[in-house]
């Protein structure tokens, strides 16, 4: 059986043009230290110099130098936040996120607050967009850092990045947003958008993993996380991650160039998949109906348990999707995204996250939506609710 | 296949279990678990001369949670009643080729909808 890959929110195949392109820097004339000073070091460093052109051009950066590489969206994120609150203690103790954040915003957010610095946490709706009127009256001029994902990974929510960018800055200071779900899938613009520090994922633009990106806009300043040898502006030592960062460059590229028609043909599957999923009884869409990523579809179906569904789903039929119930989580607790727009526990045992990718097509849409029917059906023949 | 860290006889109770559904007016009936923690079960039991001659589940849960079920089902029908009762959820476990170790506590309820079902026997057999 052909496999249907649809949980692209939790890793990418690497595009083959990206392979082709970045494997070189492995081995050959291309594998130095970009810190050496000879020729081969000399190749490396350019390939990172080219890579962070590219990356600045996808967000539509002020210059190359606004690009630090890291080692990915979680080291991005610690960097923002920690780096920033740290360095601009003087200005403020406070820091504020969203509840719907990833885990790698608000545990950095959560161990300052153990240092002493005071968190807000900033509710969502229903659908999952960021209570602005709320944002506003809590933000001080000492708030040092409020992180506001672009959108949302598991419900697919994109947030009023721009109205959220003009509260911060006429309340708070810096402006935070973990692009990580939405780049390369919708256009970002940091000068439009008004963002200080954006993050940003190799794997999720179809690089390779062990790469990332954090854009700082020119004058924000911040403190390394992580000292040692000086590398991207003192800002992230360790000798660079070559490979993935000449991948992510290369990804980042193709997504540029790609993106629009892309996102076009996916947001039709997607939309298709919606319409068929919702013919199934009690089963909702989970976060916004218009305002969400173009490849991402989500859902919550009555009486039935997610971790079930995706394994019913991967044995019989060889899709992969994903879910937020507790049954797959570390902690056996269910996503906090989902509770925090409102599900109580038992609705959100029953979620499923499907997110689609290049390998997806429109004739597949009737065989995942007959998956679907088929696997909610047997378990609820299994479930006394 | 090793989905989720689960064993093949895990997957396979999964895929296919063994002695869903109910029994009308059954001899003991047990229910343990709550929908809000992610796992309820549900044991029908019909006994004769303590002997455990039918026994049926339902299950809202994980993959853990439908295979214990169903384990325990393929265990204890024709078992004596008293026997059943010593069955406990590290033998279903076992007999499962092991559980991943988060799954022992929450989806490890099966051995204990089953111990009321036959103490719901026992109360009204009195």
């Amino acid at each position: 059986m052909r496999r249907i890959y649809l949980d692209h929110a939790s890793a990418m195949p690497v595009d083959p043009r990206v392979l082709e392109f970045a494997e070189r820097y492995l081995k050959d004339n291309y594998f130095g230290n970009p810190s050496s000073l000879y020729s081969v070091g000399l190749e490396a460093k350019r390939a990172i110099e080219d890579a962070r052109k590219k990356v600045a051009e996808l967000i539509n950066a002020e210059k190359e130098t606004c690009i630090v590489f890291t080692s990915g969206a979680t080291e991005s994120n610690n960097l923002a936040i920690k780096g920033t609150a740290l360095r601009n203690i003087g200005k403020g103790k406070k820091v504020a996120a969203s509840a719907i954040e990833h885990m790698s915003v608000l545990n950095p957010m959560k161990e300052l607050q153990k240092r002493g610095f005071e968190l807000t946490i900033i509710p969502v709706d229903s659908t999952g967009v960021v209570d602005t009127e709320k944002l506003n009256a809590i933000l001080t001029n000492d708030t040092t850092v409020t992180s506001i994902m672009y959108a949302n990974n598991e419900i697919g929510t994109i947030e009023p990045i721009k109205e959220i960018s003009e509260i911060v800055h006429e309340k708070g200071l810096y402006l935070h947003v973990d692009a990580t779900a939405a780049a390369g899938r919708i256009s970002v613009d940091v000068q439009n958008d008004g963002i200080d520090l954006l993050t940003l994922s190799s794997n999720d633009i179809y690089g390779p993993q062990g790469a990332g990106a954090l854009y700082i806009k020119p004058g924000v300043r911040l403190q390394s996380i992580l000292p040692g040898g000086g590398q991207e502006r003192g800002l992230r030592s360790g000798t660079e991650n070559v490979f993935a960062i000449a991948g992510m460059g290369e990804a980042a590229g193709i997504a540029k160039a790609e993106m629009a028609q892309e996102c076009k043909r996916l947001k039709g599957i997607r939309d298709d998949l919606i319409a068929a999923m919702l013919t199934i009884d009690e089963s909702y869409l989970t976060g916004h109906p218009t305002q969400r990523l173009p490849h991402h579809a989500s859902f919550r179906f009555g009486r039935i348990e997610g971790e079930s569904i995706l394994l019913n789903m991967d044995m019989t039929y060889n899709i992969q999707v994903s879910t937020g119930s507790a049954c797959t989580s570390r902690t056996l607790e269910p996503s906090h995204v989902l509770l925090a727009i409102g599900l109580k526990h038992e609705e959100a045992h029953g979620s499923m996250v499907l997110t689609l990718g290049r390998s997806n097509a429109f004739e597949e849409i009737p065989i995942i939506t007959k998956a679907v029917k088929e696997t909610v059906q047997r378990l609820r023949e299994l479930s006394p609710l | 296949m090793e989905q989720i860290g689960y064993s093949k006889k895990v997957l396979e109770h999964f895929m296919n279990p063994r002695n869903v559904g109910m029994i009308e007016n059954p001899d003991g009936y047990g229910k343990v678990g709550n929908p809000v923690c992610g796992d309820l079960m549900e044991m029908f039991i019909s006994v004769k001369d303590d002997i455990i001659t039918d026994i049926k589940f339902r299950t809202f849960g994980c993959g853990s949670a439908i295979a214990t079920s169903s384990m325990v089902t393929e265990l204890t029908k024709g078992m004596h009643v008293d026997e059943a009762m010593k069955l406990t959820r590290d033998d279903v476990a076992d007999e499962l080729e092991g559980l991943p170790p988060r799954k022992m506590h929450c989806s490890n309820l099966a051995a204990d909808a089953l111990h009321e079902a036959i103490k719901d026997y026992k109360r009204k057999k009195g």
